[in-house]
């Protein structure tokens, strides 16, 4: 974090984008429509940037990004719901539960390679549905109702730009460079003296932490979740926002989640259709860009700002 | 000791039907390295096909069985042609974005076409009647029905283990997914095996798509997803990219499954199966069957 022109005009654009929304709010501009949707777009990129960490940057692949969400949701509603403590604790309590449990699944799992790996962090978010499944003080199969809905612009806001915020300078980091190197070539890594299974857990952890903050918000937006909600087709809709964007871009991951929820909204009319449409669309674009939209470059800003010495370190690698 | 008899007897025809999946699973992954996703879907259309042939054409079971292989294979080398050879080259990520693509276009595409209705197999397609079974003396049920799915699974093994080792397209199969490069200078056209896999996969799918059908006596749009999932899982717990292991784990993870739903709670049927999955990975990632192989540089 330098103060550079660049990093001063970034934060100019995100607090007006911060205002411009709040005050098109205040102003009842926004229909309740737009106004999920909005959420779902905060909630998906921080779900869909948390993701790119373990796999676009370390190059883990995995599918239990679901599991995470559903470990925040619920140790956050179970804070706010049955025990009255605060939302801003219960963000912190869900957050830091999902990455240990990221820690506890990732240590024994990230000895795995690729494959291996997806099967079993697919898994991993199977168990801990079919967990909230069978434990009656959250609701079993009907889920936890009467979540006070505390979500708001401001708190998404927040996190989200927290998020991006948090990672970006992670990946600019000697740790991020690491993660990164690890992807690359992971005996390349190690032999350069890179503890790979540090970094690899440390990666799955923090984008626990993340997923966990996303459930979190999730749970206090919609006020009732479910297990249901949080079905390895949930993790594939992380993924797919990933892939799409470009693997080892943030900002591809930003633009993708951004993207594929408004498109979701749009299609909302053509019910079962809107899938097959999802369906169709996803096979074409990959298909003629299996990069995904930006591949690994980013959108930045020094196009437009003048660079000042050294001062520029842009996002990503 | 009657229940424990009484799962393995349930065990084993469950099991044969995720043996037969995780064939097609298991013979993808040895020769392209992809999870093809789509596999559990292919088995739902296997199963409708079967099921228009018989209420609207009238076919013979059989016959339905046959027609429905080869629809399925025709739909799965489409699928392999459409979806994953133009993405052969573009790393391991994107062809399984595809498989996810093509997996939610044919649930949601089924859902569209046939609706959300469950619809069932006519009665008396298959006479299943009670067998009078006694081990030791220990009075056991079993249905003609179960017998019949472990008798057509063994003979599909056969058939297969037949192709695989006994035929050229078998012999190109073991060549490709040693080595598609050395494979290609030895004159092996790599496309075409390539795509006879998927047929014979999705001919095995669609089997398997059917007996399940009987076997629960329901099919719906949706029916392919848990068993396709299951089945990768008693994939990868034989040792993917093994045609025993895949026989093996599948039989294994039927057995393990009823147990569980008999000894315990069929609600904590699934998340069981994945906590096996985990553990054996951890212990041996490469399966029952599978050789552990070093990375070299």
């Amino acid at each position: 974090m330098r103060f550079s022109k660049k990093n001063l005009l970034s934060l100019a654009g995100a607090i007006l984008i911060y205002f411009l929304v709040y005050w098109l709010q205040a102003a009842g501009v926004i229909s309740a429509f737009q106004e999920i949707n909005l959420m779902m777009v905060g909630i998906n990129i921080i779900l869909a940037v948390s993701l790119n960490l373990i796999v676009g940057f370390t190059g883990q692949l995995a599918l239990g990004h679901a599991g995470f969400m559903a470990v925040g949701a619920y140790v956050s509603a179970i804070l706010t719901t049955n025990l009255g403590q605060p939302f801003p604790v219960a963000i912190l309590a869900g957050a830091c539960t999902a990455a240990v449990a990221g820690i506890i699944i990732g240590l024994p799992t990230l000895r795995l390679r690729g494959d291996y790996l997806a099967i079993a962090t697919l898994g991993f978010g199977e168990i801990i549905r079919g967990a909230a499944n069978n434990i009656n003080y959250i609701g079993g199969a009907a889920g936890m109702i009467g979540i006070p809905q505390l979500t708001n612009w401001t708190w998404l806001y927040l996190m989200m730009v927290l998020t991006i915020l948090v990672i970006v300078n992670f990946l600019n980091s000697t740790h991020g460079r690491a993660c990164v190197a690890i992807r690359e070539n992971e005996i390349a890594a190690e032999t350069m003296g890179i503890n790979t299974t540090y970094y690899k857990v440390l990666a799955f952890a923090m984008g626990a932490f993340f997923a966990g903050i996303a459930g979190a918000l999730y749970a206090h937006y919609f006020y009732l979740i479910q297990p249901a909600t949080f079905t390895f087709f949930r993790s594939f809709d992380i993924l797919v926002m990933v892939v799409f964007g470009g693997l080892g871009s943030i900002t591809g991951s930003i633009i993708a989640a951004a993207a594929i929820t408004i498109i979701n909204a749009a299609l909302q009319d053509l019910a079962v259709l809107r899938m097959v449409i999802y369906a169709v669309l996803l096979i074409v674009i990959m298909v003629f860009r299996p990069q995904g939209l930006m591949g690994t470059r980013e959108f930045t800003l020094d196009r437009w700002v003048p660079k000042r010495g050294e001062a520029s370190g842009s996002a990503g690698n | 000791m009657a229940v424990f008899l009484q799962q393995i007897i349930n065990g084993l025809s469950l099991g044969s039907i995720y043996a037969l999946i995780a064939l097609g699973y298991t013979m993808v992954y040895g020769i392209i390295q992809l999870i093809n996703f789509a596999h559990g879907d292919i088995l739902m259309v296997g199963a409708y096909i079967a099921f228009f042939g018989v209420v609207y054409l009238k076919l013979n079971i059989w016959l339905a069985f046959i027609i429905s292989m080869i629809g399925s294979a025709i739909l799965g080398v489409l699928i392999e042609r459409v979806a994953y050879k133009p993405l052969r080259n573009a790393g391991r990520l994107a062809p399984l974005i595809t498989a996810i693509g093509v997996s939610l276009f044919l649930e949601n595409g089924g859902l569209m076409v046939l609706g959300t209705e469950i619809r069932s197999y006519p009665a008396g397609l298959i006479t299943s009647a009670q067998l009078p079974l006694a081990i030791f003396g220990i009075k056991l049920t079993a249905t003609t029905l179960q017998l019949l799915i472990l008798a057509i699974t063994i003979a599909m093994m056969i058939i297969l283990q037949y192709i695989v080792h006994y035929t050229w397209a078998g012999k190109a199969m073991r060549a490709v997914s040693y080595d598609p490069d050395a494979a290609r200078l030895m004159g092996i056209n790599v496309d075409n095996t390539i795509s006879v896999t998927f047929a014979l996969g999705s001919a095995f799918a669609a089997v398997a798509g059917i007996l399940l059908g009987l076997y629960y006596n329901t099919i719906h749009p949706l029916m392919g997803i848990m068993p396709g999932l299951k089945a990768f899982v008693a994939a990868v717990i034989g040792g993917i990219g093994l045609i025993p292991g895949a026989m093996v784990g599948g039989f294994a993870l039927g057995i393990f499954e009823t147990m569980v739903s008999g000894y315990w709670s069929s609600k904590l049927r699934d998340p069981i199966v994945f906590l096996l999955l985990i553990l054996i990975l951890l212990v041996k990632p490469s399966g029952l069957l599978g050789k552990n192989n070093t990375e070299k540089v």
